[in-house]
């Protein structure tokens, strides 16, 4: 598969310049790119509903972190032991790159997928549940729970960024 | 197999950021970086070879689908993914609120 192999290249570089660049609009900008890219592999992986799934996510990621970063400087710190950091840094990602591939060696080949509990999905979705797509058929009938207990972090998160966000606290707090 | 390294040389990149940076935002974007990787991965694994998408249709007979699983798994982990950025955001933005900075080695007093 070239057209992969071309966007992940694509989408490492954009990672590269998100990670490097010292304005910190420009990396979120950056970071879109990767989004994108990561949309566009997923229409060539033939997931479209991860593909649009991911589109709305990252306009909404990248909305959220404009809003994090817009009319705040960036004072820029290189203390420290900075090439002994990065060196050992680099050191050790490149250890993990050599195990990953001794290990990817006994997994099974690209395009050759295992399937074992999928055929029984693929095999009876339409039958059992109705539904022409097999993923809506996965995530809203047979691991349904599992949806459910998104819907419960996502509403936990929302509570969460409630919680953190209030700018008053109680009249008979602690302080304030 | 390239492709399966390059993922992982996309996660490794998400890592370094988080591990190496020092504002609190670059390591936001990080563990960003280090979702789209995993998230991608899971895609990977199961795709087949000229493979189609997991739709049925009335008026052909559609054979040879990519594996629906890691779809379903990763289309929960993508939504999660947002609410893990929008709550980091959310103390990013307190943090900077109290402490006037983004730089982790400056956030190291007490403060309140």
């Amino acid at each position: 598969m070239l057209e992969i192999d071309l966007l992940l290249l694509f989408m490492i570089a954009s990672a590269i310049i998100a990670v490097q660049v010292k304005d910190l609009l420009s990396s979120v900008i950056a970071v879109g790119a990767v989004g994108i890219g990561l949309s566009m592999s997923f229409l060539i992986m033939k997931a479209p509903d991860l593909a649009i799934m991911q589109l709305v996510v990252e306009v909404l990621s990248l909305i959220i972190l404009i809003r994090a970063t817009i009319r705040k400087d960036l004072p820029f710190s290189a203390s420290g032991r900075w090439a002994f950091n990065t060196f050992s840094m680099i050191l050790f990602l490149a250890v993990f790159l050599v195990f990953a591939y001794f290990s990817f060696s006994d997994m099974h080949r690209f395009g050759a997928p295992l399937m074992k509990v999928s055929q029984e999905y693929l095999g009876e979705a339409m039958a059992k549940t109705g539904a022409h797509n097999v993923i809506a058929a996965i995530t809203l009938k047979y691991r349904s729970i599992d949806t459910l207990g998104e819907v419960a972090a996502l509403f936990a998160a929302v509570v969460g960024v409630l919680a953190i966000a209030r700018k008053v606290s109680r009249p008979g707090g602690i302080r304030k | 197999m390239v492709t399966y390294l390059l993922c992982l040389v996309l996660f490794s990149v998400g890592l370094y950021c988080v591990v190496r940076k020092r504002n609190i935002i670059k390591i936001i974007i990080g563990i960003g970086i280090m979702e789209y990787a995993i998230n991608l991965f899971f895609i990977l694994i199961g795709y087949r070879s000229n493979g189609r998408a997991p739709i049925f249709a009335d008026d052909q007979a559609v054979v040879n689908m990519v594996d629906p699983l890691p779809q379903a798994m990763a289309l929960t982990a993508i939504v999660i993914s947002l609410a893990v950025t929008m709550m980091l955001v959310a103390l990013a933005i307190r943090i900077y609120e109290k402490y006037g900075t983004f730089d982790i080695t400056k956030i190291n007093r007490l403060k309140g």
